[in-house]
């Protein structure tokens, strides 16, 4: 109770500076809208519907791309960690790819797949699957041996090992590169909303990017504010439940 | 099945150690292991391998459990040569190694569900009677990292019995644990050993220990590994740790043991 009240004093405190700041005139009120009016576009926006078709359009495409990835990466973390040619190959493909900022993959994907949902969904999966590569096959690697010994000499083998020994074990480094890739699939989407204009769907990066065409400051502010609260929310809803079962389990992360 | 059946399983197995070399080679140095070590042990008999560290009695015990294969020689489990790991012949380690993505019976009914021709009702009851035998029936729940280290090291003996195996194997399986809580899992282990016998190999490097436990005592020595001496421990049982007699024996070895590391810094 009392950590939600400090918590909440402290964002009110954050709103009631940017107020103040724009009281002061210090910016042209075109520059740094005030809270009120970024409050009044969201809301007018939401009546509308355009905020949650938006919304809608982004979080899907989101949605699919994440977890395409996640199907395609995974399998390969755990190949790349299992077989010396595929860490040899795949491996050093996805070290080296995990590198490459997602936003180069956008020309690329136009010229491909033209400029379609197709296009938005490559950039995404390009964006996760490698870096969910490199955690997988780091989980892997990092499982204190005993654990697979004592499995062996209890006759675990094969399938049932991968699937009841080595992935569990390495559950809380996938769950650590699961949120790196989904970092990684929302920032190449927002990059790709913003340069890519679509006619299948209207995402947020787009709404951004008309407001920046429309000089519309708080339109602007209000998408970034409505982006940041999607990324905590995926982050309260997908992964602190994981992670608080992780912390259970492990028993790490007491204080 | 039921679980008196269940539990009456297969005997204890003899062991066979025939002329059994290991080399462990890295690019700086070949270390010899073992050196022609040959032991017999007979059906349901407790024995300790003692000796200085680095003088392979764990690579020893490996190499009964199947994790590591010898470079010359065999092991022989009644009458079949061991080439893999496998549920007649479980080991407990020095950590207990127990997967703390499980709670405390998961654990204890990992190896029972890769034993076929059991209900999970069945495996279930199991489990609960091992965990009971060891004394932790209230904790089944549990997760792992809330067990104290004694507490960790019995339910890692409940997971080795559940599957009913025919030999058990410890790798200095209380070397972590305090004194008080040793004492305390002496008598226990030997309580469960008459209530369920089984072949078992046990590797330390604490003399009384072995003493306390063993019918036999094997005495390894170092470079390269070899067997020294073997001592018949015929104490009634159940033994405390603390008695004279027992004392005495340990005495023994501990001096056998000295002579033989003659020259080398001792432990």
């Amino acid at each position: 109770m009392r950590r939600t009240l400090l918590a909440t004093l402290f964002f009110v405190m954050l709103v009631a500076i940017w107020h103040f700041v724009v009281r002061a005139n210090i910016w042209s009120p075109v520059l740094l809208p005030s809270p009120r009016s970024v409050g009044e576009y969201l809301l007018g926006a939401a009546r509308d519907g355009t905020l949650l078709e938006a919304t809608g359009v982004t979080v899907r495409r989101l949605l699919i791309g994440y977890f395409i990835g996640i199907a395609i990466g995974l399998p390969l973390g755990l190949f790349t960690s299992a077989s010396k040619f595929m860490e040899d190959t795949i491996g050093v493909l996805a070290l080296g790819l995990q590198t490459l900022p997602s936003v180069c993959w956008i020309p690329l994907a136009l010229l491909w797949f033209g400029q379609t949902e197709s296009a938005m969904l490559f950039v995404v999966i390009m964006g996760t699957v490698w870096s969910v590569v490199i955690a997988t096959d780091t989980g892997v690697r990092n499982i204190p041996p005993i654990y697979a010994r004592a499995a062996r000499t209890m006759g675990s083998r094969g399938l049932h090992k991968w699937t009841k020994v080595i992935l569990p074990a390495s559950l809380p480094y996938l769950v650590s590169g699961m949120k790196q890739g989904w970092a990684f699939a929302w920032r190449s989407l927002m990059a790709a909303e913003i340069y890519v204009t679509i006619l299948t769907g209207f995402g947020l990066g787009h709404l951004l990017h008309y407001g920046r065409e429309l000089n519309a400051m708080d339109q602007v502010i209000g998408v970034m504010l409505v982006i940041v609260l999607i990324g905590l929310l995926t982050d309260k809803i997908l992964f602190a439940p994981i992670e608080r079962f992780l912390h259970r389990r492990w028993g790490t992360g007491l204080r | 099945m039921s679980l008196q059946e269940e539990l009456i399983g297969p005997p204890p197995a003899k062991l066979i150690v025939d002329n059994v070399s290991k080399w462990f080679r890295t690019t700086r140095q070949t270390v010899h292991a073992l050196d022609s070590v040959s032991l017999s042990i007979a059906e349901g008999e407790f024995v300790c391998l003692v000796g200085p560290s680095g003088c392979g009695k764990s690579t020893l015990l490996d190499i009964i459990s199947g994790l590591e294969v010898p470079d010359e020689g065999t092991v022989v489990a009644d009458n079949e040569p061991v080439l893999n790991p496998g549920r007649h012949r479980l080991v407990m380690f020095q950590e207990s190694a127990l997967f703390p993505w499980l709670d405390v019976i998961g654990n204890v009914m990992f190896g029972l569900k890769l034993k076929p021709g059991l209900r999970h009702k069945e495996r279930l009851e199991v489990a609960k009677f091992f965990l009971q035998l060891v004394g932790l029936e209230k904790f089944s729940a549990a997760h792992v990292h809330e067990l104290s280290g004694g507490m960790k090291q019995r339910v890692a003996l409940a997971r080795a019995l559940a599957p009913n195996p025919r030999v058990l194997l410890m790798d200095e399986p209380f070397a972590a644990l305090d004194a008080l809580t040793r004492e305390q899992l002496y008598s226990d282990i030997q309580r469960i050993w008459q209530k369920r016998r089984k072949t078992i190999v046990f590797v330390t490097h604490n003399v009384r220990e072995a003493v306390c436990l063993a019918d036999r005592v094997i005495l390894f020595s170092r470079n390269p590994g070899r067997i020294r001496e073997q001592f018949d421990i015929p104490l009634p049982r159940p033994r405390d740790i603390n008695s004279i007699e027992l004392a005495e024996y340990a005495g023994t070895i501990t001096r056998a043991l000295k002579g033989h590391s003659d020259g080398e810094v001792a432990e």
